[in-house]
């Protein structure tokens, strides 16, 4: 068995993080402040790569192993959740779904821009009324001619309302199987196109510097070359498009774990109360010895389900496992960061406070923590 | 413009380091390893020449283990076209002449107008294997060049000095050493990083490039290392007690006086 990671993951760990520590970490604390998106971070985001990390050249991707994305991801939330979230649901969100499903002319069409970090791409899943439970959309697209139209809202859709943002791919009803469940089509929608409309949300308690929308469709009308893949074939590419994103928002758990616990172990060896550090007070120690632990076994199985995915082997359950895993993870770590700071932690100076309020998304965002247990569990036989 | 790049790998500064005082080296078990900074700058500086002129290479060597294959990698990611790697045995524990000597030895072999190192290495701080390098290869050499200037057939260098700068000219070829506040080194992108993996890497041994091993190594190093310890942990101040500015200031003076023995 092999653990090490290979040159090229080496360096990109290394560099993202320098990359992190340089051009996020100094803007960080002021963007969360103001709940602003920054195009120009997302720019230089762009600039050294971090979008289209497992996409093909042909479309201007990095053609990465999907461990490297991984590993990209949880190097930006190691310093700040807000830009990992507009990472990773750029890349497998965003990208994904037109990188797997899309034909070839969606592809050329859409992808460079997206791959190459100057434009973003939502994907529109969940509805007020449907969240956990999908079958609860109320999105439809019934067909006209040759053309289909679009009637219904989704909300809570990453990058979907930027200034930078080409499009979303959209989910709709668009008949009933069958079987008597309905049938679900994705369908690829520009900004711009009549009848669509992409609104922020504001007051977020986490994320604030990643951006987050309302969508409505109000008789939007689009060619049926804008179906992505087949039509009937949205439930599947859903399902398989969140296996993926789980293995992101994985990342996000463990990278900002990572983050709050470096905060904290250097906090403890600085600061001092009863005439020594308080690291070496055992209450906080053990705390500290916790947290290593706990994120050596996140970064194990959130890795090992990555390889099962770079060597085309069921990851499922695994990506489920992981999402679990390094989400609440990260929510234990953030809890010992803050009582580790003490009344300092509880300040917006020290970063910590941050990365305990972006980490309680992770618990929710792309399937709940109960709908990982659900996954799990109906793979080991319950 | 062929531009020949020397690169050394050094422990991260921000790695925890344990001294072997037994054996008076760095136990280098723990460390992480990066390309020392003055070195980025070098690179740095190589590729925007080469940038501005839309034309010519430029080359990374390096001597040193298998890990310093990481460093030139990075190097290349950063946007280098070829690098050297001389990993031999017999160079181990050679000081900063037999490390020059190399150098000097597959330089020699590669064409080059420019030679471009860091003005120093984080490391051992030596500030010598550039110097000899291009005292081995009969080569102008400029130090501590926080800017410079092309010409044909030279280079306009200004030179980092006590209290300013000095501007020296100098024909081509010839060897420089870049020092903090030349450029701002770029970040090795994440497709740079992907395509350095198909440029060529040469691994070379001494006698690929005709050295006698009896010149290098820890046998025909000139400086032996005999001892190697931490700074000594400072101690804590001391707080000044008094009832009165006269007394405090008394006090102070006393301990100077007595316990610090300054005044």
């Amino acid at each position: 068995m092999d653990f090490d990671l290979n040159t090229e993951q080496q360096m990109i760990r290394k560099e993202v993080r320098r990359f992190a520590e340089k051009e996020i970490a100094p803007v960080a604390m002021e963007l969360d402040e103001k709940e602003a998106f920054s195009e120009a971070l997302t720019r230089k985001m762009g600039e050294i790569g971090l979008f289209g990390m497992f996409a093909s050249e042909d479309y201007d991707g990095q053609a990465m192993d999907y461990l490297s994305y991984i590993i990209a991801v949880e190097e930006v939330a190691r310093v700040d959740g807000s830009q990992a979230a507009t990472v990773a649901a750029g890349n497998s969100l965003g990208i994904g779904p037109l990188y797997y499903y899309g034909t070839e002319e969606q592809k050329q069409r859409y992808l460079p821009p997206l791959c190459r970090g100057e434009k973003l791409w939502g994907f529109g899943l969940t509805e007020p009324t449907a969240g956990s439970d999908a079958g609860g959309s109320k999105t439809t697209a019934v067909r006209d001619g040759d053309d289909w139209i679009i009637n219904g809202s989704k909300i809570f859709i990453t990058n979907a309302a930027t200034e930078m943002t080409l499009g979303v791919t959209v989910q709709a009803v668009t008949g009933t199987r069958p079987s008597g469940k309905p049938e679900y089509t994705c369908f690829i929608v520009e900004s711009g196109t009549k009848g669509f409309k992409a609104e922020e949300m504001h007051q977020k308690m986490m994320w604030r510097a990643s951006n987050t929308a309302t969508l409505y469709f109000d008789n939007v009308r689009v060619p049926k070359e804008n179906i992505l893949g087949k039509q009937g074939d949205g439930f599947h590419q859903m399902l398989q498009t969140l296996d993926g994103g789980r293995l992101s928002i994985a990342a996000m758990g463990l990278g900002g774990a990572q983050g709050a616990y470096e905060l904290a172990l250097k906090y403890a060896r600085t600061r001092e109360q009863f005439g020594q550090p308080i690291s070496k007070f055992q209450a906080v120690a053990f705390k500290l010895a916790d947290c290593a632990t706990e994120i050596e076994c996140g970064r194990n199985l959130l890795y090992k389900a990555c390889a099962h995915r770079d060597l085309h082997r069921p990851f499922e359950k695994l990506s489920a496992m992981a999402k679990l895993y390094c989400s609440e993870l990260m929510g234990r770590v953030t809890n010992h960061a803050i009582q580790i700071h003490g009344g300092y932690g509880l300040m917006k100076e020290y970063a910590v406070e941050r990365f305990y309020r972006d980490q309680k998304l992770l618990d929710i965002g792309e399937g709940t923590s109960e709908v990982q247990r659900i996954v799990i569990s109906r793979h080991i036989g319950c | 413009m062929n531009i020949i790049v020397l690169v050394k790998q050094v422990p991260d500064t921000e790695s925890l380091l344990e001294v072997d005082t037994a054996n008076a080296t760095v136990n280098t078990q723990n460390v992480k390893w990066i390309i020392n900074p003055y070195d980025e700058y070098a690179i740095e500086e190589a590729l925007q020449i080469k940038e501005a002129k839309g034309a010519g290479s430029v080359t990374v060597v390096a001597v040193g283990p298998d890990r310093s294959e990481q460093a030139l990698r990075t190097a290349l990611a950063m946007g280098a076209d070829t690098a050297v790697l001389v990993n031999d045995a017999a160079a181990e524990g050679s000081d900063a002449l037999g490390i020059a000597k190399v150098l000097a030895g597959v330089i020699k072999e590669m064409p080059y107008d420019l030679v471009i190192a860091g003005v120093r290495a984080v490391d051992d701080d030596g500030y010598q294997v550039p110097a000899a390098v291009a005292e081995y290869l009969e080569l102008p050499l400029v130090t501590a060049v926080i800017k410079q200037e092309l010409g044909e057939g030279k280079i306009t260098c200004h030179q980092l000095v006590e209290g300013g700068s000095l501007v020296v000219e100098a024909p081509l070829p010839m060897l420089f050493t870049a020092q903090k506040g030349l450029n701002e080194p770029r970040y090795a992108s994440l497709p740079n990083i992907m395509k350095a993996k198909k440029k060529p890497l040469e691994k070379k041994r001494l006698a690929d490039i005709g050295l006698d091993a009896a010149l290098v190594g820890t046998g025909s190093a000139k400086v032996a290392i005999s001892a190697l310890a931490l700074p000594p942990e400072r101690k804590g101040g001391k707080m000044v007690t008094g009832d009165t500015p006269e007394a405090l200031a008394a006090e102070l003076v006393r301990l100077l006086k007595e316990e610090a023995e300054v005044l």
